[in-house]
């Protein structure tokens, strides 16, 4: 065990992978002279060379396509975007070529490539830098979707993206990446699909992701201090989804409120709750609850963006609702 | 070119090096929040070109647009106030630094995403000439833009529909921290005359040769000649943001202190107002002071003035 912050858990994932595998290149803008906006990529040029820590144009719709085409023929690109934001601009070739060549091409090829960054909103970015887009991602089959809270996550999810034989889209967050943890050496892993139990309790649910998990855990306490005992699931990974260990513990608790950053119509946490609908329906003594962003482009002004994210005491509301006792 | 006009561009370029002034000390001791991109160096460029246009011209913008917004007549008052997330801003409060805009006065806006409004810029051109009006747009982006397919299919369309529309590459030698030789392959110019395009390369520290080339591509595109695109060389003396301070392992000071001292383009003005006898020192510092009360008095009103109430937070939403 060490500690390290999530952005040295990502790193210390993308060394060993390299280490371990010469087919592993890193993309992106400023990644090697300047080490990454969010200096993921610290001294990772000085290294591995030029050849492997490879600094582009602010061409994402060409890197992202270029990467594709690399993991194509056996090389296996981590390509990051500076943040999820400019994603948008090279969403044709993930969604129409990453997402889909092994299916269309009958499983003659495979695309095994990572795409990281940055995801959600930060302190006052406003609209255009500001956007959540997990749902969006993991709307489409062919890629896998994953978001880690902590370093340990960080860490053991990006060493399985980058083994993953098809593309990855690892969604990170702006705030987290100095946020300490213990994190296992030795050749550590964690698998996709598997959700996580970061507080047990007996009264609720609360499923989350990312950032948003910390948002539950602190809810959960001042829940705990009303006698109100939540569990807190961490989700990991929202494409493949763990239903099944959401189910589990909607079946003790039979209640729950899901969490996320972004929009509320169409989001990650319509899915879950239709999931937990589809498959514990009985279970419930409640209907679910959301607990989302406002519907509204990301405003500027603090006074407005306070209101357009998702806090706390929103989760706390959420919880005493399923509970009647708002 | 009579004294009045060039005295103007003076005011005009010192008026955004001091409101610059004022943005960097706020972020700086915390009292404005988010990104800042600051123009200081780059002012020519702004000033040239918007004095060669009409109020009723049309501008798109990039993350660095404080300069474009000023030149093309914003007041300071508003944009301190947008800055600082007020209700008075441009934007009610709710675009901030990368999407100042100013309908009013032709500013289509800011943008923060990397040649995020060249598409803009084209669509306002062809509304211009489909109006039959001689209006042009101007279509700032820093050559970190010469990287995004969307400029051009933007410049393809321009030239096939002979659009009023001016491309303005500002070229400041980084994108962001990487030199732009790095990112960008063979003669710049080319690019644009590859699609037929007058293309010219200019000083972007001298707002004379920037006027004038810009005065030049507006008059054609105006008699309906089509699109131009103008090369400005010039440099950001400071970070690529804010927060962007020690800069020493992408650019050496020197190279900075060079820039500042030689090629500052008040004083590159200046210099040449007083040497051709047009205006005095004296006459030059009096327009600073006035653009500096002037600028001081706008912060004020920033600073004092109401965030937005809580319940705008839904306003400008209809689906
Ligand atoms: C599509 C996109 N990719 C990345 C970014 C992040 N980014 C913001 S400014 C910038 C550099 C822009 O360089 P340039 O266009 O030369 O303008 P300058 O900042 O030098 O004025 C980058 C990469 C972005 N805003 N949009």
């Amino acid at each position: 065990m060490a500690e390290l912050t999530y952005r040295d858990a990502l790193r210390s994932a993308l060394i060993e992978e390299m280490d371990h595998d010469r087919r592993v290149v890193l993309i992106g803008e400023d990644i090697g002279v300047y080490q990454g906006t969010f200096r993921v990529t610290a001294d990772l040029l000085k290294r591995y060379g030029p050849g492997r820590v490879i600094d582009t144009p602010i061409s994402e719709l060409g890197f992202v396509g270029a990467a594709i085409g690399m993991a194509m023929l056996g090389l296996r690109p981590v390509v990051e975007v500076m943040t999820w934001n400019f994603s948008l601009l090279a969403m044709d070739q993930i969604v129409n070529n990453a997402a889909k060549l092994r299916y269309f091409s009958g499983g003659q090829v495979n695309v095994p490539m990572v795409i990281r960054g940055p995801n959600g909103a930060g302190v006052q970015l406003s609209a255009q830098h500001s956007q959540s887009l997990e749902a969006t991602y993991a709307h489409f089959p062919g890629l896998y979707v994953v978001a880690p809270a902590t370093p340990a996550e960080a860490k053991g999810l990006l060493r399985t993206a980058i083994r993953s034989d098809d593309p990855v889209i690892f969604l990170e967050n702006a705030a987290l990446y100095g946020m300490k943890g213990e994190v296992p050496d030795s050749d550590f892993a964690l698998p996709f699909g598997k959700a996580a139990v970061a507080r047990s309790g007996r009264d609720v649910t609360v499923v989350a992701y990312s950032r948003m998990v910390f948002a539950a855990l602190t809810a959960a306490e001042q829940l705990a201090a009303e006698g109100i005992e939540a569990e807190v699931i961490n989700m990991r990974c929202l494409r493949p989804l763990d239903a099944a260990t959401i189910v589990e513990s909607v079946s003790r608790t039979h209640r729950a409120v899901v969490v996320q950053e972004q929009w509320k119509p169409f989001g990650a946490a319509a899915e879950i709750a239709m999931r937990i609908y589809e498959d514990a329906f009985d279970q419930l003594d409640a209907p679910v609850e959301r607990v989302t962003g406002a519907d509204v482009p990301m405003p500027y002004a603090r006074t407005l963006e306070v209101r357009a994210v998702p806090h706390e005491a929103d989760i706390v509301a959420a919880v005493k609702k399923t509970l009647g006792k708002d | 070119m009579n004294r009045d006009q060039y005295l103007t561009m003076y005011a005009q370029m010192y008026r955004i090096r001091v409101f610059e002034e004022h943005v960097n000390e706020l972020y700086t001791s915390g009292k404005m929040p988010g990104l800042a991109h600051l123009y200081i160096g780059e002012e020519a460029v702004a000033v040239g070109v918007c004095q060669a246009l009409r109020p009723d011209d049309y501008i798109t913008s990039t993350h660095r647009g404080h300069g474009h917004c000023l030149a093309k007549g914003a007041s300071a008052d508003r944009m301190f106030a947008e800055l600082l997330g007020k209700a008075p801003g441009y934007c009610s409060g709710k675009g901030g630094s990368m999407h100042i805009a100013d309908q009013e006065r032709g500013n289509l806006g800011a943008n923060a995403i990397v040649a995020g409004s060249t598409g803009i810029a084209a669509g306002a051109a062809f509304a211009a000439k489909r109006a039959r009006s001689d209006r042009v747009a101007v279509c700032f982006f820093g050559e970190g833009g010469l990287g995004q397919g969307i400029l051009y299919e933007v410049m393809n369309m321009a030239a096939l529909w002979t659009l009023p529309v001016i491309f303005v590459c500002e070229n400041n030698l980084y994108n962001e921290y990487t030199p732009y030789a790095e990112t960008t392959a063979g003669d710049l110019l080319a690019r644009p005359r590859a699609f037929g395009i007058v293309a010219e390369e200019t000083d972007g520290q001298d707002v004379r040769a920037v006027h004038a080339a810009a005065g030049r591509a507006v008059a054609r595109a105006r008699r309906g000649e089509g699109p131009a695109f103008l090369l400005c060389q010039t440099y950001r003396f400071l970070g690529h943001h804010v927060g962007d301070v020690n800069r020493g392992y992408y650019r050496t000071k020197d190279e900075e202190q060079r820039w500042r001292a030689e090629r500052d383009p008040l004083q590159i003005l200046m210099t040449w107002l007083i040497a051709e006898r047009i205006a005095t020192s004296e006459e030059c510092a009096r327009v600073g002071e006035q653009v500096r009360a002037e600028v001081a008095a706008g912060l004020q009103f920033a600073l004092a003035a109401a965030y937005p109430d809580p319940s705008e937070v839904d306003t400008h939403v209809y689906a």
